[in-house]
């Protein structure tokens, strides 16, 4: 397991320049306009390269297409989507009732409220959590690295089970509160792990010098190394997020309260299950269309991470994922 | 890692006390949530009652693990569970490599940027959301048989089908993580020195015999790493995606390991029984993941960990 604890460490570090702040130079630069094929690389010919369009437009249209058509249904009017017979794919007339009628209280408005409490207090506690065990473990041969160190790997490789987990939650009384939907899934030690290898790369003689003019551990994390991990953890916590955003099989298992159900539980309710969302059998003046209104709800459960993604997502590639993954 | 100086235990634990102090809040947490369940996989020797506990419930040694062994139910969530990863390793993993290789050979990158964020966002949405996408697009109701049958044919039935099930499985895993695989992939194709390709075109190699030279060559490490966790991981498929579909195509086709031990176990309250179900799983995949590390080092690679 050897690998795991030393390679994590340096691989992120020969990545690290490029995620932290150190070269801004080279990065707000804008890409150029006509990047150049290097010359050994003959250019590819016209079946070729229409070949390689047609392809990348069909995956990019697999994976926008569904989503334009849900979001536009979910606007659309009533009218315009017994036009369409069911989802709509030509804007016609726009009406926004589907969002009033489910926001307006009720069972999907509790949901949202549900998910995004869980999800808040969740990620804060994650994040706080891990951030503080990585830098603890991220000075290899300090006092009981090494146990604590496998005592968290060693989880990546066997884990207990639905039942035992059940019945711990049970027994400790945790069944229909909100922290059984936080606190068994609050730590994640891949998050963990890539966490370390970043604040492992961490150039030592800046943490050195920190400890010279006579910051505490606690100092230095904060006002030194955090400062300089902006990216990482900003990624960290679009995982915890997402991953709390999300849950689905935490809530069926734990909490039976259906008022305490949130969102994803909803949806699934309504959209596969097939239980009518409130609000759509009086099809009368002004209400919104059945389809429209499970639209809305996909429609919510997918806002938070469309809003949060564009923000996050330019970190991916910039050797966060690259060190731990190899790691 | 160089060792630091290895001083009094006493000295070292005063020196690194924050350290520990901050790493405590997480070993509680595992402690609690991830070893004491471990611990609790004890009630797969017992019968297990939740009214009398742990503690009063009676041994009955390793009765739950012949029943288990016996019962053909099991084998058959076993089956399911074998097929869909033997399935998904053909028609899943290969995926993502080709995808970043196509990438990789974009010149643009604005145009490689854009289409990166594309594909990576459906990792974000949860399972319930991906299902629920494809029950709006090939569902009973859905944008497919809606214009199928506007044009006068017969709608197909994709969403409750138990006999396609394996394909329409597939696809909703390949809509919603195919193109978060190829982030590993890419990292590994920008770590090829490009002289490597150069000194090939030199050679008078083309563009095929560089791929399939340097190129996949350059891949071969983290292929055999990925395969390495998925093989680890055979046991384990799409949990979620099966317990949501399963009113859809019934038990039959969608009940695997994980499946069956939540039903026995947590629905129809069988708690020990479904208890040496899980723990039989866990061992096995325990002892797949080290096997498949083992033979990475016989070929030569580094596997997950090193020894």
């Amino acid at each position: 397991m050897s690998t795991i604890i030393s390679k994590a460490g340096p691989s992120t570090s020969t990545s690290k320049p490029s995620t932290s702040t150190s070269k801004p130079s080279k990065q707000s630069k804008p890409p150029r306009l006509k990047p150049e094929r290097p010359v050994w690389d003959e250019e590819p010919g016209a079946a070729a390269k229409a070949g390689k369009f047609i392809v990348l437009a069909v995956v990019v249209l697999a994976v926008l297409g569904p989503l334009y058509t849900i979001v536009l249904t979910s606007i659309s009017s009533q009218a315009t989507i017994t036009q369409a017979g069911g989802l709509v794919l030509v804007p016609g007339e726009i009406s926004f009732a589907a969002y009033q009628q489910i926001l307006s209280g009720g069972v999907v408005t509790r949901a949202v409220l549900v998910s995004v409490g869980v999800t808040a207090t969740g990620t804060a506690l994650s994040m706080v959590v891990s951030i503080l065990c990585a830098y603890g473990l991220s000075r290899p041969g300090s006092f009981a690295h090494t146990p604590i160190l496998f005592t968290l790997l060693i989880t990546m490789f066997f884990s207990a089970g639905i039942i035992p987990s059940y019945l711990l939650v049970s027994g400790l009384g945790l069944i229909n509160t909100y922290w059984a939907l936080i606190l068994p899934s609050c730590i994640s030690v891949f998050n963990i792990i890539i966490l370390r290898g970043f604040f492992m790369g961490i150039d030592r003689g800046i943490l050195d010098s920190a400890r010279i003019d006579g910051a505490s551990e606690w100092r230095t994390l904060t006002q030194i190394v955090l400062p300089m991990s902006k990216a990482v953890t900003a990624v960290i916590a679009l995982f915890y997020g997402v991953g709390y955003w999300n849950a689905f099989f935490n809530a069926v298992l734990y909490i039976n309260d259906s008022a305490m159900n949130p969102l994803q539980v909803v949806l699934r309710s309504y959209v596969l299950q097939g239980v009518s969302v409130p609000g759509q059998v009086d099809v009368g003046t002004g209400a919104a269309a059945g389809p429209a209104l499970q639209m809305a709800v996909i429609v919510l459960a997918m806002v938070p991470i469309l809003i949060v993604y564009p923000f996050v997502q330019k970190h991916f590639t910039k050797g966060v994922m690259i060190g731990a993954v190899k790691g | 890692m160089p060792p630091r100086a290895k001083g009094n235990l006493r000295l070292r634990f005063k020196r690194d006390r924050s350290l520990v102090l901050m790493a405590l809040p997480a070993v509680i947490l595992l402690g609690v949530f991830a070893y004491l369940p471990m611990l609790g996989n004890v009630v797969a020797f017992q019968d297990y009652s939740p009214y009398v506990g742990i503690p009063d419930s009676p041994w009955v040694g390793t009765d739950n693990f012949a029943r288990v062994l016996a019962d053909a139910d099991f084998w058959h969530a076993v089956k399911n569970t074998l097929v869909i990863t033997a399935f998904q390793l053909v028609f899943f993993f290969p995926i993502p490599i080709a995808l970043a290789m196509l990438l990789n050979s974009l010149v643009n990158p604005r145009l490689r940027a854009a289409v990166q964020a594309v594909v990576y966002l459906p990792h974000f949405f949860s399972w319930v959301l991906v299902v629920s996408v494809f029950q709006q697009i090939f569902g009973g109701a859905g944008l497919l048989n809606q214009s199928l049958r506007a044009n006068g044919w017969q709608a197909m039935d994709i969403m409750t089908n138990p006999d396609t099930f394996l394909f329409l499985l597939t696809s909703q895993a390949v809509w919603k993580d195919a193109g978060w695989g190829i982030i590993v992939f890419l990292a590994a194709l920008s770590a090829i020195d490009p002289a490597q390709y150069e000194a090939a075109a030199v050679d008078g190699a083309g563009r095929w015999k560089r791929m399939w030279h340097v190129t996949l060559p350059g891949l071969r490490s983290v292929i055999v790493l990925l395969l390495i966790l998925r093989l680890g991981d055979s046991l384990t498929v799409g949990f979620e995606q099966m317990i949501l579909q399963r009113d859809a195509v019934g038990a039959e086709a969608s009940e695997v390991l994980d499946t069956f031990v939540y039903y026995t176990g947590v629905q129809n309250g069988d708690w020990s029984y479904a208890a040496a179900a899980g723990l039989i799983k866990g061992l096995v995949s325990l002892a797949l993941i080290l096997t498949a590390n083992k033979v990475a080092h016989i070929f030569g690679e580094s596997g997950v960990y090193s020894k």
